[in-house]
Parts: structure tokens; C-alpha cells; sequence
């Protein structure tokens, strides 16, 4: 359960091996021992971040989810609710693509509108249905900036990351009442293992400054929170 | 029939931490087995008037008994004191039916909103726990429905475990139907009432220490926004009620007439800022100025001596939107300095907290989760601030080093894996838990939240 003061005793990572679901684990664990769920695909990245999440004090589980496999959703929130009550779950997987060859290739397109899309809102369905006979949670989407004004440079990637911002703003006006609530974060540019090829941005943010935005933003307990204020500087 | 519940919010008084349950009003044991045959996968609790702070009267997703239309007096016995009531009654009834008679509720909390199913899952503790321990003490048994749908009479004396497992056991035993409660007798309905102001802390607990024994309750308000010099300045107010025979000759005509105040709403646009450091300080300021140095023997009233607070209703909005906790420990005697280092952290953060109230305990109980024990217990209402959940981990690590604890009924926040250690007998109270109810049927998210 989510405390009267916003501490929380299990987080699920959906794209649990991302920069910004390990860096949000993290900033919970600063604080108290919590139930984490790691739901990522079965590679060598998910067993370290999974050994440091225990060291840093979590009672880790770890269940298997690809974004590419349409079944995938449905049975990693089964498994991750096994365990118990789900409080907060972090929506944190996504690609960047290539710009330059999303601009022309059509499978490339649609693997990335699955990815960055289509899964998101299987996982947001999924999670707003469980948490829903659960009475309470919070589903804390990441989105990005890239989809509040599509940019020439990415529309590709801008367009999915609309879409899926649309999707989990209608979510949480569907939630209403129903004790879960969504909250959508829109970091700018933020330095991650995704980003680290791309040269340096100037206003870029990193993954612990979007960590605390989203434990700040749980705590606050709205529905939504624009771009994090911490995202905007430093 | 009982499946007439609707899908609400609910929080408890704190107004925090809003889950969404079924609420389902029932009036007997009848309904409460219908929710039990037809419930939701995510369990039963009961609720009483919902005065606990926090989430104790809660349950995500499942279904909440709300127990207040069980409210009959179902025998009284005038010359022992002991009536027979259903376990939705408040003690506010209680007392407009029984004063009249010559019958006080044994044990009051700070309202009198409370209802005796709450009073005994609570295990609750008023002004007077140095003399007469706390409410489920003066419970001569009581009716379970548990899980399975059998009704079992438990008291102290048989199935003694399972009763005191039930006494502050937080619902989670089973729903009390029906208690047998000792009332206290009384010659009128006024109290005697001494008032002492202290410049700080350790005068206030060296007089108490001295002479609480003097007294039948005794409950001391303290400034928690003095710092320095007058850290824990107060004002202790200490009574009991008179006899007829000590009231003025107009009053002796009518000893026992009882009127419970008239209450007066909070609107719901208090402005939430209202609450800072500077009125909190002015509103202590006034109170302490205004209370008498030493004053003896003043008559007052029943809700006034027992239950200012209920004469402003809705009190806790004033807190605004974001809610409030109150925190609430113990610490054994002879761990003063604990206590007085929780005070300074708690004056030092600059949380805005009126409201702040001290008292010593006596003796505990065998209530494998009842809350008092030898000691001394300080409560304070706290608006919920940023950093707030950092101050109180860490005087939670203070009380529990100290060998101290938290109360179940207003906590909202306490971290599971120190509030195991600051209830020795919790295992027993899982092992008697299980054995009654072994599929978990009766949980709440207070349940959920410290896996009870
Ligand atoms: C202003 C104020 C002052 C207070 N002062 C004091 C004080 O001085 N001392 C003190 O000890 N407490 C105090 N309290 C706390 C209060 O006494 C307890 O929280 C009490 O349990 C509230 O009773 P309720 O009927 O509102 O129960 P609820 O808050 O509705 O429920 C509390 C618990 O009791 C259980 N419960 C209720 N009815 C039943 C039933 N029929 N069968 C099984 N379980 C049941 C619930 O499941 C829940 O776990 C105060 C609270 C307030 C708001």
C-alpha cells in the first residue's frame, strides 16, 4: 500500500532494466525496503540490475516481458501481482529508433509504433485493470517532451510517444473515482544508455533527476504531472 | 439483504491515502454472513464511525462492514453497571442513554465518536489508563463472527487468546458482534477538575510522576512549538467526578443531567495555509497564556472536561486537501530522554503541530497488539508537509531503540519492518490470527500495508 506520506511497499519496473526505472528503485530504497519488481527481457542486464536492487535493500522479484511479444503484457502482470498488491508501476520502456531510417523504412515504423505505442497501452490496460480490482495504485507513465510538439527532426519517435501520452491521459480521466491514478512525466532530453550515442544537449536532465520527479510527483498523489521541474534545468 | 453496498472512497479521519472499497451497511450477524458467503477475493473488514486516522477501517478492492446500524442496547444491568450492546454504538449514545442512570463509558477516547466494536479492535485508552487500563479491561466478553460464520463468546476468561487477540486486534479477527461492557458508576455528570501550568518538560513529568496517582484521569496539552527553555510547556488538566454531595445546591437537584455540546462545521474552503508555524505558535501562545497557573477543584462538564474537540465538527478538513497524520508513540519510563529528544526534533522541524497531547500510562494488557504500556505516550497532528516522511522514519528509530511504539489506530505510515519490532507478541497474535482464519478473509489495507 502507498502510505499517507506517498512510501511505497512494492514497485513494479515495467522496462525494468531502463536508466530511469533503476534510478526511481533506487530513490524509494533510499528511504525504506520495498517489494521491486524487475519485468524485462531474460538478458545479462536485467541479472545486475536485479543483484543491485537487492544489495541496495529490495526484495527483488524478476518476471520475464517483451514488448514485441503480444501475450507478454497480460502474463507479466499476472505474475508480478502473484506476489502482491501492485502499488506503483513504472512504464519506462521505449526506443529512440534512427531518424534518418525511420524517415523511409515502413517496418521500421511500425516496430517502433508497436514498441513505443501499441505495447504501452496493452501494459496500461492490463495494469488499470488489475490495479482497478486492487481499489488502489498509481501507474506512472513515462512519456516525453519529444511528444507534446512533434519535431521534423524525430516525428517518428515524437508521434508514438503522443500517442502514447494521449493514451494514458484518457486512462487517467478513466480512472477517476476508482482509487488508481495515472501520472504521465515528460522529461526533455535525458542522458541515459539510450541517448549516449547522441551528442550532448544543452537543458538535458538525467534519469535520478526524473526519479525524483516521480517520487515527488506519487507523493503530491495527482494525476498527472507535466514536465517534471527538475527535467527543465540542471 | 446485505449486497446492497456501493463502491466509495474511503480514508479515516487523517484523510489520506484514499482506497476504494464496497461499503455495505449491516444491522446483524445475518448480513455479515452474506457478505462472507458472496464476498470479493480481496477480504471483509469492519468499520465503526471511522475515527482510526489512518487505514485500519479500510480495504482496497474488497468489501467494508459498515457496522454503525448495529447500534441496539441489548440489556442493562443496573446493579452491577454492566450493559450488553451491539458493537455499532457510539460511546456519544452510550453516554446520552446511561449518564441519566448514573453510567459513564469506563474508558473514552478524545471523541466520543467512537463506537465500542472500534473501542475494543482499537483497545483504546482515555485520560484515566494510570488507574483503570484500557477499554477492552472493562469488556466482560464479547461475540466474534469469524470467518467461517461461527459466532464464539470470547472474554478473559474463555478463549482468553483469541480475545485478547481481538482486544486492539484492529478487526482482523473477526467482526464483534456484541460486547458485555462494565460501566462506571457516577453520582453526576461534572467532573472536578485541577489545572496546573508547567514552564517545560521535566516539570511537567516530575509532577506527574508525583502525583498522578491522585487523580482518576489526568491528560496534559503541550506546546509543541516552544523551543529552547520552555520546551514541553503545558497546561495539565487532572479531575474526576464529583458526588452529589460536592456539586452547589442548584445543581444537586438534577446531578446527572448530560448534554452533549452542539457542534459547528469547519467549511470545507479553510484555507490550508492558514496552518503555519505563526498561527500555530499565536493559537499555543493564547492557550497556554489563558489556562490558569494553578486553579483547584473547578466544575466541568462531561464534553467539556472529555471532548472539546467534538464541539467543532469536520475539525480535520481544517488540515486542507493533502490530509494529516498524527503521531503517537510510547516510551518506557526512565527513557524520558528519548522523549524529550522526539519533542525537540519535532519543535525543530518547524511542522506546524497543535494538538499535542502527553500522558502517562499505567500498566498494559495481555492484547497481543494493544497500544499502552508503563510509560509515557505523546500524540501530535501534523499536516502532511514535504520531508515529513523522513522526520517521522526517524523518530520511529528513536521510539523503537528506546523500547518504544506506535499506536495502530492513528498511524497511517509507520515502516513495516520496524513496527515488527516494536510488537513483541505479533507473532503470537499471526499464530491466533491463522488459526481462525486461515485464508486471510478479514484484512484491511493497514493489514496489506505492514503485512500483518
Ligand atoms: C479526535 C480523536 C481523538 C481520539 N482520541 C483517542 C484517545 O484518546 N485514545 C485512543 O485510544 N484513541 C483515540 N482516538 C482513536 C479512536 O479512538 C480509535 O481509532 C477507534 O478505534 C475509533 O473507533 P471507530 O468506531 O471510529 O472505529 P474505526 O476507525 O471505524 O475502525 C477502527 C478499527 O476497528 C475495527 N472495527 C470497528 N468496528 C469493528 C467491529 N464491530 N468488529 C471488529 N472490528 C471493528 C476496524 O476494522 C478498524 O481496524 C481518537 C480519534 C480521534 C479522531
Amino acid at each position: 500500500m502507498i502510505d499517507a506520506l506517498g512510501s511505497v511497499g512494492s514497485l513494479l519496473l515495467v522496462g525494468g532494466t531502463s536508466d530511469i526505472a533503476v534510478a526511481t528503485a533506487h530513490r524509494y530504497l533510499a528511504e525504506r525496503p520495498l517489494r521491486v519488481v524487475v519485468a524485462a527481457r531474460d538478458t545479462p542486464r536485467r541479472g545486475e540490475v536485479a543483484a543491485d536492487l537487492t544489495a541496495a535493500g529490495a526484495d527483488v522479484q524478476v518476471v520475464d516481458f517483451d514488448a514485441d511479444d503480444p501475450e507478454s503484457p497480460a502474463r507479466m502482470v499476472a505474475e508480478a501481482a502473484a506476489g502482491g498488491d501492485i502499488d506503483v508501476a513504472v512504464v519506462a520502456f521505449g526506443q529512440l529508433g534512427d531518424a534518418d531510417r525511420l524517415r523511409t523504412d515502413s517496418e521500421a515504423v511500425a516496430q517502433i509504433g508497436h514498441v513505443n505505442y501499441v505495447a504501452p497501452a496493452v501494459v496500461g490496460t492490463e495494469l488499470a485493470n488489475r490495479m482497478r480490482e486492487q481499489g488502489h495504485g498509481v501507474i506512472v507513465a513515462l512519456s516525453s517532451v519529444a511528444g507534446e510538439r512533434v519535431r521534423a527532426s524525430n516525428f517518428v519517435y515524437g508521434s508514438t510517444k503522443a500517442g502514447m501520452d494521449a493514451f494514458y491521459s484518457g486512462l487517467a480521466d478513466s480512472l477517476a473515482g476508482t482509487g488508481v491514478s495515472v501520472l504521465v512525466v515528460r522529461p526533455g532530453f535525458v542522458k541515459s544508455k539510450m541517448t549516449a550515442h547522441l551528442p550532448d544537449v544543452p537543458l538535458s536532465t538525467t534519469p535520478e533527476a526524473v526519479a525524483d520527479a516521480i517520487v515527488t510527483g506519487v507523493r503530491r498523489g495527482g494525476t498527472r504531472c507535466g514536465c517534471p521541474a527538475p527535467c527543465a534545468g540542471s | 439483504m446485505a449486497e446492497s453496498g456501493s463502491p466509495v472512497r474511503l480514508t479515516g479521519w487523517g484523510r489520506t491515502a484514499a482506497t476504494r472499497a464496497t461499503l455495505i451497511p449491516v444491522s446483524g450477524e445475518d448480513d455479515v454472513r452474506a457478505v462472507l458467503d458472496g464476498r470479493s477475493a480481496r477480504g471483509v473488514v469492519a468499520r465503526g464511525l471511522a475515527r482510526s486516522y489512518g487505514d485500519a477501517a479500510q480495504n482496497a478492492g474488497g468489501d467494508v462492514l459498515d457496522m454503525t446500524g448495529a447500534d441496539r442496547v441489548l440489556d442493562v444491568d443496573l446493579a452491577t453497571g454492566e450493559v450488553e450492546v451491539e458493537a455499532g454504538i457510539s460511546l456519544d449514545r452510550l453516554m446520552t442513554l446511561f449518564v441519566p442512570l448514573g453510567l459513564f463509558v469506563p474508558v473514552t477516547a478524545g471523541t466520543r465518536y467512537v463506537t465500542v466494536g472500534g473501542a475494543i479492535a482499537a483497545d483504546i485508552h482515555g485520560k484515566n489508563h494510570h488507574r483503570a487500563g484500557s477499554f477492552a479491561q472493562h469488556v466482560a466478553w464479547l461475540d466474534l463472527l469469524l470467518a467461517d460464520g461461527t459466532i464464539r463468546r470470547v472474554g478473559p476468561d474463555q478463549d482468553a487468546d483469541l480475545f485478547w487477540a481481538t482486544a486492539g486486534g484492529m478487526g482482523l479477527t473477526g467482526v464483534i458482534l456484541r460486547a458485555r461492557v462494565r460501566m462506571k458508576p457516577i453520582e453526576s455528570a461534572q467532573l472536578l477538575v485541577d489545572t496546573d501550568r508547567t514552564p517545560d518538560l521535566d516539570s511537567l513529568l516530575s509532577l506527574l510522576t508525583g502525583t498522578d496517582h491522585l487523580y482518576d484521569y489526568s491528560v496534559a496539552w503541550i506546546d509543541c512549538v516552544a523551543r529552547g527553555r520552555r520546551m514541553g510547556r503545558s497546561v495539565l488538566t487532572r479531575g474526576r467526578f464529583a458526588r452529589r454531595d460536592e456539586l452547589p445546591a442548584r445543581r444537586r437537584v438534577d446531578p446527572l443531567r448530560y448534554s452533549s455540546a452542539v457542534t459547528v462545521s469547519v467549511p470545507d474552503v479553510f484555507p490550508p495555509g492558514l496552518l503555519n508555524r505563526a498561527t500555530v505558535a499565536a493559537f499555543n501562545e493564547l492557550w497556554y497564556r489563558r489556562a490558569p497557573r494553578q486553579e483547584r477543584d473547578r466544575l466541568q462538564s462531561i464534553p467539556r472536561f472529555f471532548h472539546p474537540l467534538d464541539g467543532v465538527g469536520d475539525w480535520n478538513r481544517v488540515y486542507g486537501p493533502r490530509g494529516f497524520v498524527q503521531y503517537q508513540f510510547t516510551v518506557p519510563f526512565g527513557q524520558e530522554e528519548a522523549m524529550r529528544a522526539a519533542l525537540e526534533r519535532i519543535s525543530d522541524s518547524g511542522s506546524a503541530s497543535f494538538l499535542a497531547v502527553l500522558k502517562r500510562f499505567g500498566d498494559g494488557n495481555p492484547g497481543m497488539l494493544s497500544y499502552p504500556s508503563p510509560g509515557w505516550t505523546l500524540a501530535l497532528d501534523v499536516p502532511v508537509v514535504a520531508g515529513l516522511a523522513g522526520l517521522l522514519d526517524g523518530l520511529d528509530r528513536l521510539v523503537v531503540d528506546a523500547g518504544g511504539r506506535i499506536y495502530l489506530a492513528k498511524d497511517s505510515r509507520v515502516r513495516p519492518d520496524l513496527f515488527e519490532r516494536m510488537y513483541p507478541r505479533l507473532e503470537a497474535f499471526r499464530t491466533v490470527r491463522t488459526q481462525v482464519d486461515p485464508r486471510g478473509v478479514f484484512t484491511s489495507d493497514l493489514a496489506r500495508r505492514l503485512s500483518l
